[in-house]
């Protein structure tokens, strides 16, 4: 377990449970999460992955009382998600995907509001938000609808943890953010969780996986796999090859339809191929069958899967 | 070579706050060009004045050939445009957003019976021509969306965000369907986070606080900045930003 620092006085560990949980919309038409199972565990950062429409908000509205499942259990920090909702309410942090603060409230006013709510007040725990509430600072006048993006994402951060939550719920706080936001934001989630609180995001950007302890990868509201970020990929079934060449989207076509090929998706300046039969010296013949079609810059190397590749090859 | 976009210290100014700071840069026609920044860069802003949306405040350019102060409507009529956030109206049936949107691009009765027929076929949804769109998953409302916004065969057309959230395989579909129009003749103008999706277009340029501060292929650019990822290029250029914003 990790040591406590500053906040020891009071328990803020709080782990996840989820039982065959399942959610319909439209009188049962659309199924939005179909038995759906796992264990966050006390101080873990713990990343939901997915892209929209996956089933993730879903889950997490679930998991903040907001909203009622068809079947299954849940409990959050111990407590049953239909009855014990009014403990849960007080002992969770909540970031919805769409920034739901008071936009004619300043930044001040907001998470003094929110203080309030949770009868504490910003004084009280100010060293949980120190670190990111000290960036927005200079602006604690400015009305919360007049920010940008990054800052409501701070604010809206110091307010989901003015009450030193035991857990956190993160719904997308990334997406639309650009890769620097990215990076800085996770490093503020590395931070909190070392202060001991549970953590559960969710994000499309299947590169901030491996940013997480453990994580689900969710598609069409069926969990496909949960594990290490590591076990994740060790698991991938073949060999992983990229290939790259001056034109690649020319030679994409032509690799897809090459009989002894399993898999073939465009990452960025390479091809990422895997063959049917790993047996065989695959790499010299499909060298040799582009060559022939007139490709003849074309370099093979074998290399590690990433999440990604892995997600696709489970979807 | 012949130029879709030319850029000549095209400058947005609000109040004393520069959001485009006198950007130059050109597209050739047919290219596919990536228009990287960090969030509050000012590409919105670019993009709207080059879209016909608003008036530069000083500066020049033109787009598609037409002459972004005086020849706006030319403008709209010569490109498409397709976004993350709003695309396609979401109570209009498959059909009738085609037709919606033909409609409004001028095209003919029987042009738009055939280009219906032929873009419900080409991306198989022909089980869901009469539903309505909200019922369709995001992945294929961005097909959808993305065919819609070349329906009229626009000299070019602006992508915002075209893939934000879609799953894996999707992603890599819609790309399939921008390479598509870009061997039809169509330019592509598109911004993503994605920073693999950077390596899939012929150039890009990143803007940092109002102005476009690398413009070169992937190539060239991770050679420039001695870098093996686009990914550690823009991080090295945006990490200097002193702006913040949407």
């Amino acid at each position: 377990m990790q040591p406590f620092n500053r906040l020891n006085h009071r328990t803020l560990m709080g782990s996840v449970i989820i039982e065959h949980i399942k959610k319909t919309y439209d009188k049962g038409n659309v199924l939005a999460l179909k038995d759906v199972s796992f264990t966050v565990n006390e101080g873990e950062l713990f990343g939901l992955i997915g892209a929209d429409g996956a089933g993730k908000t879903s889950l997490f509205r679930i998991l903040t009382t907001l909203l009622l499942a068809d079947e299954g259990k849940a409990t959050v920090n111990g407590y049953d998600v239909i009855k014990d909702y009014k403990q849960i309410r007080g002992c969770v942090g909540y970031m919805p995907g769409k920034f739901s603060l008071y936009q004619d409230l300043t930044i001040e006013e907001n998470l003094n509001f929110f203080a309030t709510l949770f009868a504490t007040s910003v004084e009280e725990n100010y060293d949980l938000i120190k670190d990111i509430y000290e960036q927005i600072k200079p602006f604690k006048d400015r009305r919360a609808g007049k920010l940008s993006g990054g800052m409501k994402q701070k604010l809206a951060l110091c307010c989901a943890l003015i009450h030193k939550p035991a857990v956190l719920f993160l719904d997308e706080p990334t997406t639309g953010v650009d890769a620097v936001s990215r990076k800085e934001f996770w490093e503020m989630l590395k931070r909190l969780k070392e202060q001991g609180i549970t953590i559960l995001v969710s994000t499309p950007y299947m590169d901030e996986a491996t940013l997480c302890e453990r994580i689900a990868l969710i598609q069409n509201g069926n969990i496909l796999s949960i594990d290490t970020p590591e076990n994740i990929t060790k698991a991938y079934p073949r060999k992983l090859y990229a290939l790259t060449a001056s034109v690649v989207h020319k030679i994409l076509s032509d690799v897809k339809a090459y009989p002894e090929i399993a898999s073939c998706y465009s990452f960025g300046e390479f091809l990422h191929i895997s063959f049917k039969n790993d047996g065989k010296d695959n790499t010299k013949e499909l060298l040799q069958h582009l060559s022939q079609k007139g490709f003849k810059d074309v370099t093979i190397k074998e290399i590690e899967p990433t999440v990604e590749d892995c997600f696709i090859e489970l979807m | 070579m012949e130029k879709a976009i030319i850029c000549k210290d095209l400058t947005k100014q609000f109040g004393d706050f520069a959001a485009v700071n006198k950007i130059s840069f050109d597209v050739n026609a047919g290219e596919i060009f990536g228009f990287l920044g960090a969030n509050g860069a000012g590409k919105t802003t670019a993009m709207r004045m080059l879209c016909g949306l608003s008036y530069p405040t000083s500066g020049e350019a033109t787009v598609a050939g037409f002459n972004v102060y005086k020849q706006q409507d030319h403008i709209k009529r010569n490109i498409g445009y397709m976004s993350q956030k709003f695309s396609l109206y979401e109570s209009l049936t498959v059909q009738e957003n085609i037709r919606f949107f033909g409609g409004i691009y001028g095209l003919s009765d029987k042009a738009l019976k055939d280009k219906s027929n032929s873009l419900i076929e080409r991306l198989g949804l022909q089980a869901e021509a009469k539903k309505r769109v909200s019922e369709l998953p995001l992945g294929w409302k961005q097909k959808l969306a993305f065919s819609v916004a070349i329906i009229h065969q626009p000299k070019i057309v602006f992508l915002d965000e075209p893939t934000g959230g879609v799953d894996p395989i999707t992603r890599r579909q819609f790309w399939d369907l921008i390479y598509e129009a870009a061997d039809d003749g169509i330019t592509i103008f598109v911004t993503t986070h994605y920073m693999d999706e950077a390596e899939y277009c012929n150039r890009i340029s990143i803007m940092v606080d109002g102005r476009v501060e690398a413009l070169d292929t992937p190539t060239n650019l991770k050679h420039q900045y001695k870098v093996e990822t686009m990914d550690e290029v823009f991080y090295q250029l945006a990490r200097a930003a002193k702006r913040s914003g949407e």
